[in-house]
């Protein structure tokens, strides 16, 4: 291991499950004195100290949907549970980002997709699923029905010390975030460290990534400007039903696929129609196909290291700096 | 003093003689083109200006709350149901603008796009 690597604090890998993306976090800690060192005052900061565990991002399952894209109706995500129930390293953690249902005018109906939703997320054996709305969810109504069942829309929590951060850019029925939000972002912030491991789920890109296809967040940019601070930010979304990956300065967006349909890549001159549906390949777009590829000759899954970018702690705003009482003291 | 007293008529005249001319519309007031939103369309659902010049949109919505966005062009609005919104633009360069309806307002939502052609 080249000394970079023995300084990396913490990494993720994600495994491109297609039902979303599992990301292993697995600190290298105990390696050196000083990452020891930073875990500790970190843990002393966060009240956590960072510690291995891995997640699961799910994305856009539209149950109630019902077209010719998807004429399976909750097929994929029911896989998609069965899968994760089935993973031989057990994640601590499910994010879902959105979609969870697809929009009804009818109030009932759409109080029963919700329950439906709930019962099948219900079978995760998982210790904690955390959830942010998508506008199918939450723009008819502000965001009451999913309150109701789910909770916030938008709060932080801490776990094995990494902040997670669920921002709500669907329940004004616009793209947007709004002054109140973004300002309690920033007060959520304001008590980390430049290097605390930062992940925020939420639905719609915060970045312009194709503003005529509503693949944005008018106020987004105030979001990424918070967080451009932090050297560990990761930022997984839904609602563009594809895998994209986006750096932005210090942060990683990633997009999660959908469990209902896929849309065309955005970088086409068409229009976003949802990819037709195969019925010789039902889960195609979706990923579940390279799920079962979980061995390492020749049917090794799709894994990348991404990293969290809890990156080397040599850099300027690094484990030096922490260790001389910078940004920690 | 008699000349000046029939000067001063004169101008008095000419000038309730421009009063009350009927009003016509200023030879430079940009072009206005009404636009109705209902879900889920625009109507008409493409419209064609020049480049450089500036255009009075009058948007009103026919039902519920919609949306009116398009970043390059710099319109972002809300269309209260019933109210006439205006929106004006002046496109600095050519090109084909899809304007949206960011609010979210149904299944359809996503098809409910406005073109703008600038020539």
């Amino acid at each position: 291991m080249d000394p970079v690597d023995r300084r990396r604090f913490l990494e993720i890998a994600g495994v491109s499950l297609g039902f979303g993306a599992l990301y292993r976090a697995a600190p290298l800690l105990g390696v050196e004195p000083e990452a020891r060192e930073v875990s500790r005052l970190l843990g002393k900061k966060n009240g956590e100290a960072p510690s291995a565990f891995s997640f699961v991002q799910l994305s856009d399952t539209h149950v109630g949907f019902s077209g010719p894209p998807n004429p399976l109706g909750t097929q994929a995500f029911e896989k998609a549970v069965e899968i994760i129930n089935g993973l031989p390293d057990r994640p601590e953690l499910v994010l879902v980002t959105g979609d969870l249902t697809h929009d009804s005018e009818d109030l009932s109906e759409h109080a029963d997709r919700m329950r439906l939703f709930g019962k099948i997320a219900g079978r995760l054996r998982v210790p904690m699923v955390r959830f942010v709305p998508g506008e199918h969810d939450a723009g008819l109504d502000g965001g009451r029905l999913f309150r109701d069942a789910f909770g916030d829309t938008s709060y932080s929590f801490d776990h094995r010390g990494v902040h997670f951060i669920a921002l709500d850019n669907v329940s004004k029925a616009k793209p947007i975030l709004g002054k109140e939000q973004i300002g309690w972002l920033k007060a959520d912030l304001a008590r980390f460290p430049a290097t605390a491991p930062i992940v925020v789920f939420t639905h719609r890109p915060l970045f312009d990534l194709r503003p005529d296809w509503e693949w944005f967040t008018t106020d987004g940019d105030e979001a990424i400007n918070a967080l451009a601070p932090y050297e560990n930010v990761t930022v997984l979304y839904g609602h563009i039903h594809r895998e994209n990956v986006h750096r932005d300065g210090r942060a990683t967006h990633y997009a999660a696929r959908s469990l209902a349909w896929a849309f065309p890549d955005p970088s086409d001159a068409g229009p976003k129609k949802p990819l037709p549906f195969d019925k010789d390949q039902p889960f195609k777009n979706l990923g579940l196909r390279v799920v079962g590829e979980n061995g390492k000759r020749g049917s090794a899954p799709a894994v990348r290291e991404v990293e969290l970018t809890l990156r080397e702690f040599s850099g300027t705003v690094g484990i030096q700096q922490l260790l001389k009482g910078g940004v920690l003291s | 003093m008699k000349r000046f007293l029939v000067l001063a008529f004169v101008i008095a005249s000419a000038l309730a003689a421009a009063g009350a001319r009927p009003q016509t519309e200023e030879p430079d007031a940009p072009r206005t083109i009404a636009i109705t939103a209902k879900r889920f369309e625009f109507v008409p659902p493409e419209i064609t200006v020049k480049r450089g010049e500036t255009v009075r949109l009058l948007v009103t919505s026919q039902d519920v709350t919609h949306g009116f966005f398009q970043r390059a062009l710099k319109i972002d609005s809300d269309l209260e149901p019933g109210k006439t919104a205006e929106v004006v633009i002046t496109p600095p360069e050519a090109g084909t603008f899809t304007v949206i309806c960011h609010n979210f307002c149904g299944s359809g939502h996503g098809s409910m796009k406005l073109k703008v052609l600038v020539e």
